[in-house]
């Protein structure tokens, strides 16, 4: 390996952390109102919907259930329609998006979960509608805990993105695979790697900076 | 009731609650009636599991009751939209045993908090949340957290909370339970307070007879799911008549209400003042049962004159005790023999 490959390495380090924060970002987007749907829903949430619930949480397991290389496959024609292509990085967020909303839905929800239920038994004696409860109540309460898990997220999503190299995505994940393993260029492939210790190392300690400046519970 | 004077702000009527658990219907309530008036401190007391929270829980709807109907201001809080049922608990304030602030705001957003949510303009709210803050004296807090604040604290700051739509009534649940002997006495003296001060009618749920005893005007003793007794505090202390209501007023001494051969004693009243309620405070100061033999005493210009003959259970210490406390209340007294009857 020469150090002719390192603007390479900075490329594709650019295209993971795109296909991760893209990713994220719009499965953050899908989850957290399925999150606090499973919440609110629930039998002793703030609006029982025990049997909307119920449903709501099998279709959850269900696309957690499928390994994501099958779902990337198996969804290749949707997302051939969503943007018009099979391959690439764009192509990869949408499988990406699609795999991380529910288990983001599942954080969210346990997140949530965690708030005092005389918190919210407070703001009901105080006349506060659903949606206040939710917007004032059940998120900023759960704040720190969002964040905690939200960096858990992050990077568990950037493993995923390793396994785009296979449908022909960039990444780091993919030099790793295509130099690394199909070459056996040993010390490309540990070069990748390493950047993405650094990756999830650095996501991991700007989360827990984040929690510990704004968690209120901390004296 | 004959002590019922002026208008209620709650009634219940033949209120039950019933929970379906997992091991079938568990019974909370039963067949509760009580009216609660405007500017009075109400007082439920009950051991732990008797219904109390449940009972408090129905007077804003936190609970739905299964039967009867509750009246707020008159009106019937059953046939009411959510809407205006949100509205109603604005004008109903509530603290809790475990206090329930907002921990990720500041003391001063806490207490903006019901403001927020009634759509008071953020400035007006502002302004009235540190009138409410200086009001419970913690107004140089306004920038900490709960979590930089002790029990009491955290309790001023949700009594502050509770006040800052104007409620009419505020409903505590266990609201000291949780608070040592001298920061539940100021708490309770700032409850006090308020209720002069500004007329705010006050339900307190406790299992401490000592809260009913300093601040209630009338209790009502929950027994079973039901109410055992109700009445003026002065009235159910001098002389509980349900079996929950001697337990809880006289703890272990309930127990020895077999007097056997008691011992007779006659009191003189001479000019003491005739509101202060001399039995009542002997059973409660000393723990022992008194029967009143024979009395005949007349209030005379708010003194109390005349003489009572009271039966003691045969107990050299609880005689001993109660005489050294008729000793230092200035009350005379001596035995007498059972054939001076």
């Amino acid at each position: 390996m020469s150090f002719k490959m390192m603007p390479l390495f900075f490329e594709e380090l650019g295209n993971t952390l795109t296909m991760t924060f893209v990713s994220s970002f719009l499965a953050y987007i899908i989850g957290i109102p399925l999150g606090i749907l499973l919440v609110v829903w629930a039998r002793d949430g703030i609006r029982p919907m025990p049997r909307a619930q119920e449903a709501l949480g099998m279709i959850i397991n269900l696309i957690r259930s499928l390994p994501f290389l099958i779902l990337l496959i198996a969804i290749q024609s949707f997302t051939r329609t969503l943007v018009g292509t099979t391959v690439g990085t764009r192509a990869i967020i949408v499988p990406l998006t699609l795999a991380s909303a529910p288990y983001i839905a599942r954080i969210v929800e346990s997140s949530l979960k965690e708030v005092d239920a005389g918190i919210i038994e407070a703001a009901k004696a105080m006349g506060a509608s659903t949606w206040q409860i939710i917007w004032k109540v059940l998120l900023p309460e759960a704040r720190p805990s969002l964040l905690i898990n939200a960096a858990i997220a992050v990077t568990t999503i950037l493993g995923y993105s390793a396994m785009a190299g296979f449908v022909g995505a960039g990444g780091l994940g993919a030099v790793a695979i295509n130099y690394g393993y199909y070459r056996n260029q040993n010390a490309v492939m540990w070069t990748a790697i390493i950047f993405l210790v650094v990756v999830v190392q650095i996501i991991q300690s700007v989360g827990m900076w984040l929690v510990k400046k704004t968690d209120r519970r901390v004296r | 009731m004959t002590e019922l004077h002026g208008e209620s702000i709650i009634r219940l009527c033949g209120l039950g609650k019933e929970f379906k658990g997992a091991q079938g219907a568990v019974r909370a309530l039963t067949d509760i009636n009580l009216e609660i008036i405007k500017g009075e401190i109400f007082g439920i007391i009950g051991l732990s599991g008797a219904g109390k929270s449940t009972l408090v829980r129905c007077m804003n709807f936190l609970e739905t009751p299964t039967e009867g109907e509750v009246y707020y201001d008159g009106r019937p809080l059953s046939e009411m939209s959510p809407g205006e049922l949100r509205r109603t608990r604005q004008s109903m304030g509530m603290i809790f045993q475990q206090f329930n602030l907002l921990e990720q705001r500041n003391v001063l957003r806490n207490v903006c908090f019901p403001m927020e949510i009634a759509g008071t303009p953020k400035a007006e709210a502002r302004e009235r949340a540190r009138g409410l803050l200086k009001l419970v004296g913690l107004l140089e807090k306004e920038a900490a957290y709960p979590v930089q604040l002790s029990g009491g604290q955290k309790q001023r700051v949700a009594i502050a909370r509770a006040m800052a739509t104007n409620p009419k009534v505020i409903l505590c649940d266990e609201a000291t339970s949780a608070l040592d002997p001298n920061t539940t006495k100021s708490i309770l003296e700032l409850l006090k307070e308020i209720n002069q001060r500004m007329g705010i009618t006050i339900v307190i749920i406790t299992h401490e007879m000592s809260v009913i005893e300093a601040i209630c005007d009338r209790v009502a003793i929950i027994g079973d799911s039901r109410i055992a007794e109700i009445g003026q505090v002065s009235r159910i202390f001098a002389g509980p008549k349900s079996k929950i209501g001697r337990q809880l007023i006289l703890g272990d001494a309930a127990k020895q209400v077999e007097f056997g051969d008691g011992r007779l004693f006659r009191i003189t009243f001479d000019g003491l003042a005739s509101s202060e309620p001399v039995i009542s405070n002997v059973i409660l100061a000393c723990k022992v049962p008194v029967n009143i033999m024979y009395a005949a005493t007349r209030d005379i210009k708010g003194k109390a004159a005349g003489q009572m003959i009271i039966e003691l259970p045969d107990n050299e210490a609880d005689i001993s005790r109660v005489l050294h406390y008729l000793d230092r209340a200035k009350v005379p007294c001596e035995e007498v023999g059972k054939n001076e009857l």
